[in-house]
C-alpha cells in the first residue's frame, strides 16, 4: 500500500472539505489573533488579568435581594419548615424508639423481597457494623431524615414529570432548570434555603428533596415518553379514559424507567442528607464523620464512614432491587405462605423485641463496653505506614503536583524552578519548547489533519502559561471558538456568556484554578479509565470484577470518598485530586466499556476476514466507533469530577468549590450562589459540547437516526 | 369484460346495509393544520387541486379526500405501500387519528360529532382494534390483558375472567391464561391481541396489519383461523395490509391507496382483471389468473346437455380448483348457489377466459 496523505485527503467530499476548509479560515484567525494577544498582555493589564472595575455587584445585589425575600417570607418558610419537622420527628422517634433488631429486621425483610437471601444477609451484616460501632443512634437519624426527603422527591419529581413530558412548551423551560438543579453545586443552595428555614435538620429534608428531584424527573419523563403508540393506541381503543389511560397504561408501562429513577434519587438524597450535615445541625451520622475528618481523626472517620457506606450500599441494593423486579420478565407465581414469609418473620421479630425491651435494655442500646471501635488500633497502623513510606509518599505526590497539576495551572514558563523541577528555566529552553511544538504541529499537519495541528498548538500553548497565566481574552476566545466548531454555534454563544460571566462576577481566577483542577483530573480518568474500560470490554472476568466497585463508587455519598486519600496524603491539592479521579473515573470505564461492546459483531467480523490483527482491531475499528460512547462518559466524568471539585474544598483544594465554600460559613448567599452559577455553567457548557459531538458523530456513523 | 363485471354485483355483501361510511375524508399533518387546512379548502374547491395546494406548503396530506361504505358483515380491506396513509385511514374511522375533515357515519350516525364520553363508550362497547405490533400490556398476564377493556369499563373480577376464559378458547389459548406476553410467540401474542379485541364483543373489528410483523407460515395459519372466526362471528371488518396476497385471500372488497388516495375499489377479481393504472396492475401483475377468476363469472345458461354425473360447486370457487375436474368431466360442471342451480362452466369458456386476461396484463 502507498497510501501517500495527499491520496487520504482526496477521500472527502467537496462539500466536507468546503466545510472543512471554512473552519480551518476560522481557525486560523482565532490563532493569530491570540498570538497577538499573548504578545500585548505583559504591557496591557486589562488583557492579563481581568480588570476588577468590571465587576459588577451582581453578589451584593444578590444578597439584598436574599434580604428583602427572608424578611417577607421568612415566617411562611418557617412554617413550612416546621410542617416537614413533624413527619421527621415523629420518624426519628420511631427508629430511635424500635429496638435495633426489630429495624433490622424490617430491613432484611425489605432486602429479602427485593432481592432474595444474599442481600438480606448483607443487610443484617450492614446493619449490625452500625449497631456494634455504637453508631446506631446517629444512623437512624440520618435515616429519618433519607425517608422524609424521598417521598418529598419523589412527589416533587412527579408533579414536575407529568406537566412536562407531553409538552414541548413545558420541556423548554423545565429542561434546564433540572440543569441547573444538578450542576448548581449543593453547598450552594444550602446558603437561600439555611437563610429561608434557619439551622435545622429540615435544611438537610429540604435541599435533599430539591437535590434529589431531577433523576426522579428525568427518568419519568423519559419513562412516560417511551411508552410504545401501539400500547397506547391499544388503551385507547380499549375504551380507556384519559385518567385511566395515564394511570393504567402509562404508569405501568414506565415503570421499570420510574424505579430507575427512584434508585437514584434515593442515593442523591442519601448524599445530599450526608452534605447538610456540613452545617452541623443535627447528631446524624454525616456530622459524626465530618466532625471526626475535621478533627483530623482519621481511624474514626474511617469507622463512621464506613457507616455511610454501607448505608449507601444497602439503599442502593434495594431500590435497585426493586427496580430490576419490576423490569423481570415474569413475575414469580409464588405461593402467599412463601411471599409473606418475610414479612411475617420480620414481624414475629418487632413483637417479640417490643415484648422484651424493657428486660433487656441490650436490645434498645447496645451496651458501651460491647462496642467494637477499633481507632486507636487503625489510627497507629496508620502512624506507621505513613511514617515508613513517608519519602515514597511524598515522591509521589511532589511528583504529581510539580509535573502535572502545577505545569497546568501555573504553566512551564513558571513552574519550571530550582525548587521544584531541580532546575532553573533558561531562555533557549523556550526556544527548544517553542521549536518542538511547531515541528510536531506541521508534522501532525502532513500526517494527519490540520486539526489535529490546531490541537497541537493550543494544547502546548496552554501548557506554556497555564490556565491563569493565559490572557483571560485569549482563554474565552479559543474555548468558546472550540464549542463553535465542535458543536453548533448556539454552544459558542452559551460558552462566551458562561465565561463572561466569571469576568463581570469577578470569578475568573477562582473559574481557572477550577477549570486547571479538573483538566487535570479528567484526563487522568479518560486515561485510566479508557484502560480499564478496553481491559473489561475484553474480559468478562475483570468486567465482572470491576462492576460492583464502580457500582459502590457511584453510589457513595461524596465526602466518604475523601477519606482514605485524607488518612495517606492529609489535607492538600493532591489529597483532592486523587479523590476526584477516584469518582469521576467510573463513567469513563463504563462508557468505554459499553461502547466497545456495543461495536455490532457484523462489523467486528467482516474486519476480521480482512485480516485485522486484535490490535488493529482496536484502534482503527473499535475505538472509532466506541468514540461517541465514551465522549458521552467524558461528559458524565466532567459532571462527577465538578461535583466532587466542590467537596474537595473540605480538604482543603482551591478555586470556585472553595469560594462557595468559604461563603457558606459566612452564610453569604450572593457570593455563594455566584460561585456556584459559575461551576454550573462550566459544567453546562462542557455538556453541551460533548453531547453535541458525540450526537452528531452517532448520526454520521448510522448508530442513531 | 362487461359480463364479468356485471357478474360481481351478485356478492353476498352487495344487499346488506352499510355500517361504516367514509364521506371525503381529509387528514393532513404539519404546522397549523387547523387553521391553513380551512384557508385553502376555502380556495380550492376541486379536491385535486387543494392536494396540490397542500402539498406545496409543504403539509404532509396522509389521507386525502377518501370516500368508502363498508357494509355489514363484509372483509373490507385496505390495501397499499408503506406510508400510503393506510393506518390514517383505519384510525380515522376510530377517532384514534381525528380527520382534518370530512365525514364519519358509524351505523348512520356522525362520529366526528361525538364528544369524548360518547366516543369511549362507543369504543367501548363497538369497536374493537387489533394492531401491528399487538399492544399487549407487558405488565399483565394474557387473563389480565384480554380482561382489560372490561377493566376499564368497571366489570368484576369475576365476570371479566368468565369472558376472557371464552374468548380465550375461541382464539385457542387454552392453557396461557397466567403467561406474560413476554413468555408468547409473536404468533401466540396477536391472538391476545385478537381475543383483547374480541372481549368485548364489537360488532366494528378494526385490524391493522394484524399479520404482518409474523413469520410466513405462522401468518398463513393466522390467516385461515381468522376466516374461521369471521365465518363464526360474523362482523363488519376493516383489515390493513401490504401484502396482496393476503387480501386476496381474506378480501371481500379490497380498496387500494396511494400516496393518501383511494385508487380503486373493488372486489379481488376486478382488480385483478381491471386494474385502474399502473399502480394498482403492478400488484396484480404476478397473481395468478386461475387463482382469481371465480367460476361464478364464467356462467353459461344452463342447457339441456348438462352431463348428468356432472360436479356440482359453489359460484365462489377459483378456476385453480376447478380445473382438475375437467379431467374426468370434460363436459364441464355444474354451479349452484345454496342448491340452487345457477348455470354451467365449461372447459372451453374457462380458456377463453384465461387467455383473454393472459393477453391483457
Ligand atoms: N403523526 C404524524 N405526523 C406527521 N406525519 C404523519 C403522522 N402519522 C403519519 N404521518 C405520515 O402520513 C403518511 C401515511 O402514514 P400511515 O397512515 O402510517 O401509512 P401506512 O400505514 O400506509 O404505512 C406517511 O407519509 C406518514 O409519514
Ligand atoms: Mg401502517
Amino acid at each position: 500500500m502507498n497510501s501517500s496523505p495527499q491520496s487520504e485527503s482526496a477521500n472527502y467530499s467537496p462539500t466536507s472539505l468546503g466545510a472543512s476548509l471554512s473552519g480551518f479560515w476560522i481557525w486560523l484567525v482565532v490563532l493569530i489573533v491570540s498570538a497577538v494577544l499573548i504578545w500585548l498582555a505583559p504591557n496591557a493589564a486589562w488583557l492579563a488579568k481581568p480588570p476588577v472595575d468590571w465587576v459588577l455587584p451582581i453578589a451584593d445585589y444578590t444578597n439584598q435581594f436574599m434580604q428583602v425575600l427572608v424578611n417577607v417570607a421568612k415566617p411562611m418558610f418557617r412554617l413550612i419548615g416546621e410542617w416537614f419537622a413533624i413527619p421527621m420527628e415523629a420518624l426519628q422517634g420511631i427508629l430511635q424508639w424500635l429496638p435495633w433488631p426489630a429495624t433490622i429486621a424490617i430491613f432484611a425483610a425489605f432486602a429479602w423481597v427485593a432481592a432474595g437471601w444474599k442481600l438480606s444477609l448483607f443487610t443484617v451484616l450492614a446493619l449490625m457494623y452500625m449497631v456494634i460501632t455504637g453508631y446506631w443512634s446517629p444512623s437512624m437519624n440520618t435515616l429519618g431524615t433519607v425517608l422524609v426527603s424521598i417521598p418529598l422527591a419523589l412527589l416533587l419529581g412527579f408533579g414536575l414529570a407529568v406537566i412536562t413530558y407531553d409538552s414541548p412548551k413545558v420541556n423548554r423551560v423545565v429542561q434546564p432548570l433540572l440543569d441547573f438543579m444538578q450542576t448548581v453545586p449543593t453547598f450552594a443552595y444550602l446558603i437561600p434555603i439555611m437563610l429561608l428555614f434557619g439551622f435545622g435538620p429540615v435544611v438537610g429534608v429540604v435541599a435533599s428533596a430539591i437535590y434529589a428531584c431531577p433523576p426522579m424527573v428525568r427518568n419519568m419523563i423519559v419513562g412516560l415518553q417511551q411508552v410504545s403508540p401501539d400500547v397506547l393506541e391499544s388503551g385507547r381503543m380499549s375504551g380507556a379514559t384519559p385518567m385511566q389511560l395515564f394511570w393504567q397504561v402509562r404508569i405501568p408501562n414506565a415503570m421499570s424507567t420510574i424505579m430507575v429513577g427512584i434508585n437514584q434519587a434515593t442515593m442523591a438524597a442519601l448524599s445530599m442528607v450526608i452534605i447538610a450535615a456540613i452545617i452541623g445541625s443535627s447528631a446524624d451520622i454525616g456530622w459524626e464523620v465530618l466532625n471526626q475528618m475535621r478533627k483530623a481523626r482519621f481511624g474514626e472517620s474511617l469507622i463512621a464512614g464506613l457507616v455511610i457506606a454501607l448505608f449507601a450500599m444497602v439503599l442502593d441494593r434495594i431500590s435497585m432491587g426493586f427496580s430490576n423486579r419490576s423490569r423481570a420478565i415474569a413475575r414469580q407465581h409464588a405461593a402467599l405462605t412463601v411471599r409473606a414469609a418475610p414479612w411475617v418473620l420480620a414481624l414475629a421479630v418487632v413483637v417479640l423485641c417490643s415484648v422484651f425491651a424493657p428486660q433487656l435494655t441490650w436490645l434498645s442500646v447496645w451496651p458501651e463496653q460491647w462496642e467494637f471501635y477499633p481507632a486507636d488500633a487503625i489510627n497507629n497502623a496508620l502512624k506507621y505506614v505513613t511514617a515508613e513510606y513517608s519519602s515514597l509518599m511524598k515522591t509521589i505526590k511532589n511528583s504529581a503536583l510539580f509535573y502535572f497539576l502545577l505545569p497546568i495551572r501555573i504553566g512551564f514558563s513558571k513552574a519550571i524552578s530550582p525548587f521544584s523541577w531541580g532546575f532553573a528555566l533558561e531562555p533557549w529552553m523556550m526556544h527548544a519548547y517553542a521549536a518542538a511544538a511547531a515541528v510536531i504541529a506541521l508534522l501532525g499537519a502532513w500526517r494527519f489533519s490540520w486539526r489535529f495541528s490546531v490541537g497541537v498548538v493550543i494544547a502546548t500553548t496552554l501548557l506554556w502559561y497555564g490556565m491563569t497565566g493565559l490572557p483571560w481574552v485569549v482563554f474565552i476566545l479559543v474555548v468558546s471558538t472550540i464549542a463553535w466548531q465542535v458543536a453548533d454555534w448556539r454552544v459558542g454563544l452559551l460558552s462566551l456568556f458562561a465565561w463572561l460571566f466569571m469576568v463581570v462576577t469577578g470569578i475568573w481566577e477562582q473559574a481557572m484554578l477550577s477549570v486547571a483542577m479538573c483538566l487535570a483530573a479528567v484526563m487522568v480518568c479518560l486515561l485510566l479509565g479508557g484502560m480499564i474500560g478496553i481491559w473489561a470490554s475484553r474480559s468478562d472476568r475483570v468486567s465482572a470484577f470491576i462492576r460492583p466497585i464502580n457500582d459502590t463508587l457511584q453510589s457513595m455519598p461524596l465526602f466518604v470518598i475523601l477519606i482514605p486519600f485524607l488518612m495517606f496524603f492529609q489535607i492538600g491539592e493532591f489529597t483532592s485530586f486523587l479523590a476526584i479521579i477516584a469518582y469521576a473515573i467510573v463513567p469513563c470505564i463504563r462508557y468505554t466499556e459499553h461502547g466497545l461492546r456495543g461495536v455490532p459483531e457484523s462489523t467486528v467480523e467482516a474486519a476480521t476476514s480482512m485480516g485485522c490483527t486484535p490490535r488493529q482491531l482496536l484502534w482503527n475499528v473499535k475505538l472509532p466507533l466506541a468514540l461517541p460512547q465514551i465522549m458521552l462518559g467524558l461528559n458524565q466524568t466532567v459532571m462527577f469530577a465538578l461535583a466532587m471539585l466542590v467537596i474537595t474544598a473540605l480538604v482543603g483544594s482551591k478555586g470556585l468549590g472553595q469560594s462557595v465554600y468559604i461563603a457558606l460559613s459566612n452564610s453569604d448567599a450572593g457570593q455563594g450562589l455566584v460561585a456556584g452559577f459559575g461551576m454550573a455553567f462550566i459544567a453546562i457548557v462542557t455538556d453541551r459540547v460533548l453531547q453535541g459531538w458525540s450526537l452528531r458523530r452517532q448520526r454520521e456513523l448510522g448508530l442513531v437516526s | 369484460m362487461s359480463t364479468l363485471k356485471d357478474v360481481s354485483g351478485t356478492h353476498s355483501a352487495a344487499e346488506s346495509s352499510v355500517k361504516i361510511s367514509c364521506r371525503s375524508v381529509w387528514k393532513v399533518y404539519g404546522d397549523n393544520v387547523s387553521q391553513r387546512y380551512p384557508a385553502l379548502a376555502g380556495q380550492h374547491s376541486d379536491p385535486a387541486a387543494l392536494r396540490k395546494a397542500l402539498l406545496s406548503e409543504g403539509l404532509i396530506v396522509a389521507a386525502s379526500d377518501v370516500s368508502f361504505d363498508v357494509r355489514s358483515g363484509e372483509i373490507f380491506i385496505i390495501m397499499g405501500l408503506s406510508g400510503s396513509g393506510k393506518s390514517t385511514m383505519v384510525r380515522c374511522l376510530s377517532r384514534l387519528v381525528e380527520p382534518t375533515a370530512g365525514e364519519v357515519l358509524l351505523d348512520g350516525e356522525d362520529l366526528l360529532s361525538a364528544n369524548d364520553a360518547e366516543l369511549i363508550k362507543i369504543r367501548r362497547h363497538r369497536m374493537g382494534m387489533v394492531f401491528q405490533n399487538f399492544g399487549l400490556m407487558p405488565h399483565l398476564t394474557v387473563l389480565e390483558n384480554i380482561g382489560f377493556p372490561l377493566k376499564l369499563q368497571g366489570k368484576s373480577s369475576r365476570e371479566r375472567v368468565a369472558r376472557a376464559k371464552e374468548v380465550i378458547e375461541l382464539v385457542g389459548l387454552e392453557g396461557r391464561e397466567d403467561s406474560f406476553p413476554r413468555e408468547l410467540s409473536g404468533g401466540q401474542q396477536q391472538r391476545v391481541g385478537i381475543a383483547r379485541s374480541l372481549a368485548v364483543e364489537p360488532d366494528v373489528w378494526l385490524l391493522d396489519e394484524p399479520f404482518s410483523a409474523l413469520d410466513p407460515l405462522i401468518r398463513r395459519q393466522m390467516q385461515d383461523e381468522f376466516l374461521r372466526l369471521q365465518t363464526l362471528l360474523n362482523k363488519t371488518i376493516v383489515f390493513i395490509t401490504h401484502d396482496f396476497l393476503e387480501a386476496l385471500r381474506l378480501a371481500d372488497r379490497i380498496a387500494i391507496m396511494k400516496d393518501g388516495q383511494l385508487v380503486q375499489l373493488g372486489t379481488p377479481t376486478e382488480l385483478v382483471l381491471n386494474p385502474a393504472n399502473d399502480y394498482v396492475a403492478e400488484f396484480t401483475k404476478d397473481v395468478p389468473r386461475d387463482r382469481v377468476i371465480t367460476v361464478g363469472e364464467l356462467i353459461e345458461n344452463a342447457s339441456s346437455d348438462v352431463p348428468v354425473d356432472a360436479p356440482r360447486i359453489a359460484s365462489k370457487t377459483t378456476l385453480d380448483v376447478v380445473m382438475p375436474m375437467f379431467e374426468s368431466h370434460p363436459g364441464g360442471v355444474v354451479v349452484d348457489s345454496e342448491g340452487v342451480t345457477l348455470g354451467v362452466v365449461t372447459p372451453a369458456r374457462v380458456i377463453q377466459a384465461l387467455a383473454q386476461h393472459q393477453s391483457s396484463s
